[in-house]
């Protein structure tokens, strides 16, 4: 394979991995908590290579694991001492494990190949040229650790799907039950952990970041069903990705940056556009609304002055717009839409209501 | 035969403050039970305590004789309708489902029979025609109906509602009055969290009458008195008599609590 599609490949394989996991983080509004762990994994990181001198030592993966578990943690115990909400808590947390792991590696690991440059971005493009063989394939490592990262959590997921989901939108149901949920909880913080572990590698932890929570909002937005929240999270992870890759060839930037831009574009574009929860359609549904009601408004007004002495008064359509208070060109609007909509009818200088009108005029004084 | 529900010496605490104070309490089976009681009175966490969410401080509960932990699939659980989050992505079909999770354990999926259930349950509370209805877009009512079909297919002995009738339209308290007297019917015992005092001797044949702790607990006729309700109320209610035996509440409760 040529190197820029092992590149993209790579990061495909590892936006999937981290979009999955990331789906319930975001519906459980952890998102800040993929921020942390993919910071502190940095620490475990460290203390295994001071442990063991050997950057290759897979106590380092184990450590970086556990420390994102221990980051959960902590996050929980400084949270429940109620005085700090959960969000300060993450902030509080997160920066002391993460500035340990710096002040360890100046002093201690100056000299090896642990920067702090490549802790938040990444080396994606030289994931290539560091290589293993497996079953006669010579395959990239980031490659194949995002591939078994990207299995472990399609199968922890289609497992244990109905318990996620349950310990998700009802934890006292499912702790009433005996499904655990703290359990499932810390169930999903490792795979969270062992997630952005795998994918900090290639990709740096701020692409885990943007990765583990864009995806699934964009999704959030798109559907409202689980299933297809996880598929679409999967997609759009991989789209941004692929997108951030050229954007990065065009503009000559780092890959990482432009994916996770790539991938905060598409939550934009989905906060924008999507159907029915999108801005627009947010806007053209008020909209339509806000006529809606006012030719409620109008049958309403002319049913109450309907046959009486005054009606001549008041419903007459250049009358109307000084009577309700309505600016004179927004009364013609209504008037005109509620004639096309066969509400009401012209009779020389009075407005009457049609049946139609009549009855959403008594449909509306029920409200 | 053992009652439903058996509570010995429970306190519930929370650092220093009591919630629950050595509260006893027996259930007989087959009763439609209400607990009422001011707010903050432990309502709530007599019911989560039984269920094992929060841990007592002591004394311990018994479903039918024994701890809760051994009899989860006897019990079914209404949690208050706020407690979930209704724009998570999800049907209505799909959340009264969960209520099988139980009996089919860690891994084992839903399937046709659950829904086949699920359907019944909704066709109990009205609202089969909602089933592929995203849960955001229902009424509070209709959610609350959602909520108890989800405890009907746990077919239970036992179910422990947190105010189901918090909130809801006419409709749906009709349809929950209903189900409660089918559940009594078929000899169920159930526990409903109540906050009208005045319909307590119209839905409930039992009451417990709590404020931290256990001020009465009997057949409505017995203890749903004007005494009792003083004692739990603290006499910032006021009183309509009814012929000498139950009152019903007047007055703004929840003003008098606001200032009292």
């Amino acid at each position: 394979m040529a190197p820029e599609v092992e590149v993209q490949l790579i990061a495909v394989i590892v936006a999937a991995a981290c979009a999955l996991p990331g789906v319930f983080l975001v519906l459980r509004r952890m998102a800040m908590l993929s921020d942390a762990i993919s910071h502190t994994v940095l620490l475990g990181i460290v203390l295994g290579y001071l442990l063991t001198r050997d950057l290759g030592s897979p106590l380092l993966f184990v450590g970086a694991v556990a420390m994102g578990v221990v980051t959960v943690a902590l996050v929980e115990l400084v949270t429940g001492t109620g005085l700090v909400r959960e969000d300060a808590a993450i902030g509080l947390v997160f920066p002391v494990l993460f500035s340990i792991a710096v002040i360890l590696i100046s002093r201690f690991a100056g000299n090896v190949h642990l920067d702090v440059d490549s802790v938040l971005l990444g080396e994606l493009v030289f994931a290539p040229f560091d290589r293993v063989r497996l079953l006669g394939l010579d395959l990239p490592r980031a490659l194949l650790v995002g591939l078994v990262t990207l299995l472990a959590n399609l199968l922890l997921i289609g497992l244990f799907y109905k318990e996620l989901k349950l310990a998700t939108f009802d934890a006292g149901l499912a702790a009433a039950l005996g499904f655990a949920p703290a359990l499932v909880h810390y169930g999903l913080m490792t795979m969270v952990s062992i997630t952005a572990v795998g994918a900090f590698d290639a990709v740096g932890s701020i692409l885990v970041i943007a990765l583990m929570v864009a995806p699934p909002a964009a999704a959030y937005l798109l559907t409202d069903r689980l299933a297809r929240m996880l598929l679409l999270s999967v997609l759009i992870g991989a789209a941004s990705a692929i997108a951030g890759y050229w954007l990065a060839y065009w503009l000559d930037v780092s890959v990482a940056g432009a994916m996770a831009t790539m991938s905060g574009v598409a939550f934009g574009l989905c906060y924008l556009f999507a159907p029915g929860r999108g801005l627009v359609a947010g806007a053209a549904r008020r909209a339509h609304q806000r006529w809606e009601f006012a030719q409620q408004m109008l049958t309403l007004h002319l049913l109450n002055h309907e046959g009486t002495a005054e009606a001549i008064e008041e419903c007459s359509p250049s009358r109307l717009s000084a009577h309700l208070r309505w600016p004179p060109a927004f009364a013609a609007e209504v008037v005109r839409r509620a004639e096309q909509g066969g509400l009401v009818q012209r009779r020389g200088e009075l407005l009457t209501l049609t049946e139609r009108g009549r009855r959403l005029a008594q449909e509306a004084s029920l409200r | 035969m053992h009652d439903a529900l058996t509570i010995t010496d429970l306190t519930v605490a929370y650092r220093d403050r009591p919630v629950l104070w050595d509260v006893d309490l027996s259930v007989p089976a087959g009763v439609l039970m209400a607990i009422v009681g001011p707010n903050g009175a432990g309502k709530t966490t007599l019911i989560k305590a039984t269920l094992g969410l929060v841990r007592p401080a002591a004394g311990q509960t018994l479903i039918f004789g024994r701890p809760y932990a051994e009899q989860r699939r006897l019990v079914a659980y209404v949690p208050q309708r706020g407690s979930v989050d209704w724009d998570f992505p999800t049907t209505v079909l799909d959340v009264v489902m969960m209520g099988r999770y139980g009996s089919l354990g860690w891994l084992r999926r839903p399937g046709v029979r659950e829904r086949d259930q699920a359907l019944a349950a909704l066709e109990q509370v009205h609202m089969a025609e909602f089933a592929g209805r995203q849960i955001s877009q229902l009424s509070g009512g209709q959610q609350q109906r959602v909520f108890l079909a989800r405890a009907l297919v746990q077919d239970a002995q036992i179910y422990f509602m947190d105010e189901p009738f918090q909130g809801v339209d006419a409709v749906t308290e009709r349809a929950i009055v209903a189900v409660l007297r089918n559940l009594r019917a078929a000899g169920k015992t159930v526990v409903v969290v109540h906050h009208d005092l005045q319909t307590v001797p119209e839905y409930f044949d039992w009451v417990t009458l709590i404020n931290v702790r256990r001020i009465a607990s009997g057949p409505v006729a017995e203890v749903f008195t004007e005494a009792n309700l003083r004692a739990t109320y603290g006499g910032r209610i006021a009183f309509l008599g009814q012929q000498g035996a139950a009152a019903s509440a007047v007055g703004d409760l929840a003003a008098d609590e606001a200032t009292g």
